[in-house]
């Protein structure tokens, strides 16, 4: 009964602060609106007995957000200030799709005859998660952690826009590397 | 490991927010007394200083700047507090908890991640050039400590083989775990002072940006943030004893006795180390956290996990 | 809370990312939309984990989910930020070379 009331507020949290996303003025609004609606999901999973996904989740989402939020500064420069703002293009054919997407998946929702329950959860569902994180399921961490690392690369290579050549010289021979800000370790 | 006694929630929730006051409340003093040591004057003044503060605070007016984002505003003030709470709520008394949650440790990382939320929305609520600059400091030296601080988590987790406080602090029966873990347990330290935006890491909030993300706050708005901070900080403190400091065992006193004598003594080392600390600037703080400290953390998560393999 | 519930709650905030990611013309508001939307499929995922087969490979499968969606955002936010450099814009209109 409680899990029940638990995650009804929940949902109805997550629901309408994703729909506060597009709604809002203020993008710092709209980013924490976002994190709010990953967080009620998180804490659902801890509903749904997934302690360690659920808190995980929230951890990255909060971390993810507040990051995004400099982004959304860096890139729209508004000021606190509510401005209003409304920077959409087909609003109508946007609903239309999004409110046929809901129908055709809520229908599977309540139409599709699920199977009954398999097996039963282990004891320790997280410690179970994390055996099969390096035992049976080993492949997944190995490819996740390559794309990871080409990911970070990427986004650097992306994103920067200074080069070797504006660090070290057009020979590459100039030490220390001329940067904008000096590290902090003297190199 | 027996079951958690775990007494009536709301009653719980105020015993721990009592703890949280108290040891808050003594490092106020304790960094005021050695503050006016250090400065020669009388260190009389500093005894009643929290009370002092709070009675000023309460009294004083609370202005908000023109078109302040004010909800986003009170929300990051106010959860600082909160979050605090929210950490010291999966700390063991002994056998006593709040909340006996099997992911104890990924809890408290949420809620150090979730600080950094909150500072940000305190410097950008305010509407104010210096206030977020010192938003956006705190991102820029979060983004340099807060790896360092998971891997040092992730130590005494590996060492005791579970997320779970309870049994990490069970597990240090015949040592603790900041004898063989001094890296984590420095780099840990290190994390709490700075997500608490405080002594070294005080840049968020420094003089030299007008008080940065507390520029604008005032009255109440402004005691909530100040005693979150000290709050945090306790809550640090008292986090670090199951997970370091071999939670509440201890000779003749009861567990809940330890745990809480264990957190006063942690929390004085870090006020007094404060004044021997030189200030982490934001620009040389991150090279710092990704060249030295990771590594280091990281080597030392190799050593423990190669000694819980070898001890099988 | 039964499967069909969560399931139904997982859809609306599907629908309304899919709303988002379609009509945003800002690049980051287009990445909330597709963030709203692994947000849903997270909390499907999850419940179908609960209610149908709980074994600890689903929740791996969860954890992919939160890896694709952390790739997404740096990806995305690298590729905003050399737009944004460019061309000052921060407009998914002003970046349609590859449509033409």
């Amino acid at each position: 009964m409680l899990v029940d009331i638990g995650f009804w507020v929940l949902a109805v949290l997550a629901v309408a602060s994703a729909v506060l996303v597009f709604v809002v003025d203020s993008m710092a609004r709209a980013t924490y609106a976002l994190a709010v609606s990953f967080v009620a999901v998180g804490f659902a999973l801890v509903l749904l007995q997934q302690n360690y996904v659920g808190v995980v989740t929230v951890l990255m989402m909060l971390m993810e957000m507040a990051v995004m939020a400099v982004y959304m500064v860096m890139y729209m420069g508004m000021n606190p200030a509510l401005m209003p703002m409304s920077m959409v293009h087909g609003k109508r054919a946007a609903l239309a799709v999004s409110g046929a997407a809901f129908v055709v998946l809520g229908a599977g929702a309540l139409l599709v005859d699920w199977p009954v329950r398999r097996g039963v959860p282990a004891p320790d569902v997280t410690a179970a998660l994390g055996e099969a994180l390096m035992g049976r399921q080993m492949l997944v961490m190995v490819v996740i952690s390559p794309v990871m690392v080409a990911t970070i690369v990427g986004g650097v290579v992306l994103a920067a826009h200074r080069t070797r050549y504006d660090r070290f010289g057009d020979d590459l021979r100039r030490r220390p590397a001329r940067d904008p800000q000096r590290g902090g370790v003297g190199r | 490991m027996g079951e958690a006694v775990t007494p009536g929630l709301l009653g719980s929730v105020a015993v721990a927010a009592a703890l949280l006051a108290a040891l808050a409340t003594a490092a106020v003093v304790l960094d005021g007394v050695l503050g006016a040591r250090s400065e020669g004057r009388s260190s009389r003044p500093a005894l009643t200083r929290p009370v002092d503060e709070v009675a000023r605070l309460l009294r004083q007016r609370r202005r908000a700047p023109l078109s302040a984002d004010t909800l986003l505003w009170r929300i990051g003030g106010g959860g600082l507090g909160v979050a605090a709470l929210l950490m010291v709520a999966v700390v063991p008394l002994g056998e006593w908890v709040i909340a006996d949650l099997d992911v104890g440790v990924v809890w408290f990382n949420t809620m150090d991640v979730a600080v950094w939320a909150l500072v940000w929305l305190t410097g950008w609520g305010a509407n104010s050039v210096h206030s977020l600059v010192g938003g956006y400091r705190f991102l820029a030296l979060a983004l340099a400590y807060e790896l360092p601080l998971m891997f040092a988590l992730v130590a005494p987790a590996v060492g005791a083989a579970s997320l779970d406080v309870r049994e990490i602090a069970a597990a240090q029966g015949s040592l603790w775990f900041v004898v063989w873990m001094p890296v984590a347990f420095a780099v840990y330290c290190l994390g709490v002072v700075a997500f608490s935006v405080w002594g070294p890491f005080t840049p968020p909030a420094g003089s030299d940006v007008a008080g940065g993300v507390l520029s604008e706050l005032s009255g109440v708005d402004r005691l909530l943030v100040q005693a979150g901070r000290y709050a945090l900080l306790a809550a640090g403190a008292a986090f670090a004893v199951p997970m370091f400091l071999g939670g509440g065992s201890g000779p003749l006193l009861p567990g809940w006795a330890w745990v809480v004598l264990k957190s006063a003594v942690l929390l004085a080392a870090l006020v007094w180390l404060r004044r021997r600390l030189p200030s982490a600037r934001p620009d040389l703080v991150m090279e710092v956290g990704w060249v030295v400290l990771l590594p280091a953390v990281l080597l030392q998560d190799l050593a423990v996990a190669v000694v819980v393999a070898w001890r099988g | 809370m039964t499967l069909e519930t969560v399931l139904l709650v997982a859809a609306a905030l599907f629908a309304v990312g899919l709303y988002g990611a379609i009509s945003q013309q800002v690049v980051v508001m287009v990445m909330m939309g597709l963030e709203v939307m692994v947000n849903a499929v997270i909390l499907a995922a999850g419940a179908m984990w609960w209610f149908l087969a709980p074994d600890p490979t689903g929740q791996v499968l969860l954890l992919v989910v939160l890896a694709a969606m952390t790739v997404e955002m740096a990806m995305g936010f690298a590729v905003a930020t050399l737009v944004h450099r460019h061309r000052n814009s921060d407009m998914t209109d002003s970046a349609t070379d590859l449509a033409r």
